[in-house]
């Protein structure tokens, strides 16, 4: 088992999967710390990474996707540098975020879903940030970023 | 005596000599773990646990069960394996900003909470289930836990007792139904976050089928205060009928928007007017949701009210989370619900066709009303899709009776609004933007 999964998972993530495994009473219940473990690295999960960790994990590649897809920040398509979450919630949507949010997609030249071209940045809607009183508001990596507007979102990416 | 327990380190009013609360020294200096210290060992579980049914204080997550009791459904241990304690840190609810105020800057108060409520229910792991976009209170946390290890207030054998608790922070991979209790047991399992049927109730078979509590963070971070200034002075805190304070906040076009803490029982008059400073200039209230997405409206007769789970109820909604989100008659009444519904349906785990099949139908709806193309009919179709899928009972869990809150109330209130839309082919409010 081991032989062909080291090609595809290294020895760091290997071991940083399994000492979670190990404070855990079964292997399955590391899946969602095992996939963020290896998109932490990789940016996204391939079919070639999902299914070696399905394996170390004893579990079908079905089953794990299942788990995978289910999650809006486990990302089973590429993504680019930085992820964009764009809060498209209520308080922010009372705040003009809509205006705010097709300024930004002009900017990238993007819409939701999709990567710029040089591969910099992805941009997906998320529910609320809990930043409601500087809405509207959005993440850019780890990054937060609130009190946006048509005239200051640009900047942001320069 | 400080008036505002929960916020006193993060307002300056309770920090001594510039030590900020976020660091261990700080928090101890305003009296933090004291509480801990002192009874940690000493004082029996169980009187600990009538304190708590004393207070009265009920859930801060929005669905207000009384907390003490909850705690009283968990078995006695039998020593045959792990109880838990969790910490619904996951604040999805849109509108809700609250719990994070916290978080980043008053870390250990949920830490020192979790501690003594692990220690009434005789949880021996604790894990504080966090949203991921909440990178600095994750980092804050997690730093608080290690200095507390260090003092000896978390980890084994707490200041010298008996009783150890361990506590982790587990960052969450997303979706909104992970607040919802038993979806977010199933998520720390590493599952879908898809809800379990109860009974089984956690308190019974939670967490890996032990017993488990789960609590929302600012209900936990009560319970120190409680421990530490008893049940009556609790009570006492609130204005009417409900104990304590509360943290109410106010989002929207409104001139100063924001969190504060305030007696329970506060009118929404005075949080909005005197707090949240009004509405801006040139716009005013039309409606607001009390507590989060998943409350129905209320309009501007019912400012007076205090804000009561019961009294919020009585009018027909729901106290929720406890923070505003305002309505102003620039802003289109279609088109905010639609927005609402867009989420409910996208947040939907998909695990019952009421809530999977219905919420997009009504999302539909709602755009193509908002768009111009809706028919009179159409607004019987939505009447009769939240009679359905909003009645507790037809639904998996309650996700989409949450969902229906603000579009029923929405359908009685701004009635004239969904009937002008669809009279003139055309959002009205397009124009006034």
């Amino acid at each position: 088992m081991n032989a062909q999964l080291i090609n595809v998972l290294s020895d760091e993530e290997v071991s940083a999967i399994e000492a979670e495994i190990s404070h855990l009473p079964d292997r399955k219940s590391a899946a969602i710390d095992a996939m963020k473990i290896v998109q932490e690295k990789r940016g996204w999960i391939s079919d070639e990474s999902l299914s070696a960790i399905a394996r170390l994990l004893g579990m079908s590649f079905e089953e794990l996707d299942g788990i995978a897809t289910f999650y809006n920040l486990l990302y089973r398509k590429p993504v680019g540098k930085k992820v964009i979450l764009f809060c498209d919630s209520v308080s922010c949507w009372l705040m003009d975020s809509e205006k705010v949010c097709k300024k930004l997609q002009d900017t990238l030249g993007i819409q939701f879903g999709e990567t710029t071209t040089d591969d910099q940045y992805t941009l997906l809607p998320v529910t609320c940030l809990g930043d409601c009183d500087h809405a509207p508001a959005m993440m850019v990596g780890d990054e937060l970023h609130h009190d946006l507007t048509v005239d200051n979102v640009e900047a942001i990416f320069k | 005596m400080t008036q505002t327990p929960l916020t006193k380190n993060i307002t300056g009013k309770g920090i001594i000599d510039g030590e900020s609360p976020t660091n261990l020294a700080g928090f101890e200096a305003t009296g933090g773990y004291q509480a801990v210290r002192d009874l940690v060992g000493k004082m029996d579980p169980a009187d600990l646990l009538q304190l708590i049914k004393d207070s009265n204080l009920r859930g801060r997550g929005g669905a207000g069960f009384p907390t003490g009791m909850k705690w009283s459904f968990v078995p006695a241990p039998d020593g045959r394996g792990h109880r838990y304690l969790i910490a619904n840190a996951d604040e999805m609810e849109p509108g809700t900003f609250k719990d994070r105020l916290i978080m980043e800057n008053d870390p250990h108060q949920l830490v020192e909470g979790m501690v003594l409520s692990a220690y009434t229910i005789s949880a021996d792991i604790g894990y504080i289930f966090i949203r991921a976009e909440y990178h600095r209170a994750i980092a804050e946390l997690r730093a608080a836990i290690e200095d507390a290890e260090q003092r000896g207030y978390l980890g084994d054998r707490i200041q010298g007792s008996d009783f150890s608790f361990h506590l982790h922070v587990h960052v969450s991979a997303g979706r909104y139904i992970c607040g919802e209790e038993t979806a977010l047991l199933n998520s720390l399992e590493g599952k879908r976050a898809t809800p379990r049927a109860k009974p089984p109730f956690p308190q019974v078979s939670g967490l890996w089928g032990r017993p488990t509590i789960v609590n929302n963070v600012e209900t936990l971070c009560n319970i120190s205060h409680i421990a530490r200034e008893g049940a009556d002075w609790f009570q006492d805190l609130g204005k009417g009928s409900d104990a304590g304070t509360k943290l109410f906040g106010a989002s929207g076009r409104v001139k100063n928007p924001g969190c504060w803490e305030l007696p329970m029982g506060t009118s929404i008059r005075e949080i909005l007017m005197d707090h949240a400073g009004g509405m801006q200039d040139g716009y005013q209230l039309k409606g607001f949701l009390p507590g989060g997405a998943s409350t129905d409206f209320l309009t501007p007769d019912h400012l007076d009210l205090p804000m009561e789970y019961e009294a919020i109820q009585k009018a027909g909604s729901r106290m929720g989370t406890g923070t505003m989100i305002i309505l102003d008659d620039r802003a289109c009444p279609v088109g905010m619900i639609a927005n609402l519904e867009k989420f409910f349906a996208r947040e939907s785990c998909g695990f019952c066709t009421p809530c999977r099949e219905g919420l997009p139908w009504v999302r539909d709806l709602l755009d193509t009303i908002e768009a111009g193309g809706g028919k009179p009919e159409d607004l019987e179709i939505l009447e009769r899709q939240a009679t359905f899928i909003g009645a507790m009972g037809n639904t998996h869990c309650a996700h989409a009776p949450g969902a229906i809150e603000p579009l029923s109330s929405g359908l009685k209130y701004f009635r004239e609004d969904f009937e002008q839309h669809i009279h003139d082919g055309c959002c009205p409010y397009a124009s006034k933007n």
